[in-house]
């Protein structure tokens, strides 16, 4: 799992790739964690190259969701495949997240 | 047709057991999605077996047997650990209570119960061993 972050004004994207689990999540979670992430607008995550998710990826996630909406931080996904989105859809988490088809569109949300 | 892997309790073994159930199942050309939910089904199991049953100890080992008769797939997942792991009876997670409290774990049996046809877990001797199944159309 490799994650590139890509900084842009107000907007910090986060490019992922590889496949995201118990043992690679951690790397997520320590660039998640990073209290200067909180001083961008949006935090887009681009999702080509992400080509699984467990519940430990899930989780990174949920874990830092709350944290962005009190700083006002958007979280964005965009690009995801499929058979990543099913994931999210098996849970309802598509409900509570904002998930995008392209670029475009998380630039705009 | 069946296939056995045996893995060591150390996360660093998910990407392999994967890669295992992948394989497995290549030649029967199914959708994308039904096969990344059968590898996410068996990976989250497997997960919970070598982080909370065997505290991440690569000296204990877990095996896998995969068989595919037709359309029914069955998967055993038996630990080898010196401790019975019985997970606690399926609940749906309250998500946005998750969200509200920076939760990161408690969906992996979640994800399994609604990916898999049935899920059992049960002991054989001093050993907990894990049955899933799944009718692939």
């Amino acid at each position: 799992m490799k994650v590139t972050a890509q900084p842009s004004a107000d907007t910090l994207t986060l490019l992922l790739d590889g496949e995201l689990d118990a043992s690679s999540a951690i790397v997520l979670d320590t660039e998640l964690a990073k209290p200067d992430i909180l001083e961008y607008r949006k935090v887009l995550i681009d999702c080509a190259k992400l080509s699984y998710i467990s519940s430990a990826g899930l989780g990174v996630f949920i874990s830092h969701l709350q944290r962005f909406q009190d700083a006002n931080v958007k979280l964005v996904f965009f690009n995801m495949q499929e058979k990543v989105f099913n994931v999210f859809e098996i849970l309802g988490l598509d409900a509570l997240m904002t998930i995008v088809p392209s670029a475009t569109e998380a630039e705009a949300a | 047709m069946e296939s056995t892997l045996r893995i060591a309790c150390s996360r660093s073994s998910l990407q392999q057991v994967r890669d295992f159930v992948r394989s497995y199942l290549s030649s029967r050309q199914l959708p994308d999605i039904t096969v990344n939910q059968v590898v996410l089904a068996i990976d989250e199991v497997v997960a919970n077996f070598i982080i909370h049953a065997n505290g991440e100890n690569e000296s204990q080992f877990l095996d896998l047997q995969l068989t595919l008769d037709k359309h029914d797939l069955n998967v055993e997942i038996a630990d080898y650990g010196d401790t019975i792991f019985l997970p606690a009876p399926h609940q749906s997670p309250d998500l946005r209570d998750y969200i509200r409290q920076g939760r990161k774990g408690g969906m992996g049996m979640a994800l399994v119960n609604r990916l898999m046809d049935r899920v059992e877990f049960f002991t054989r001797g001093n050993h907990t061993v894990c049955h899933l199944s799944k009718h692939l159309a």
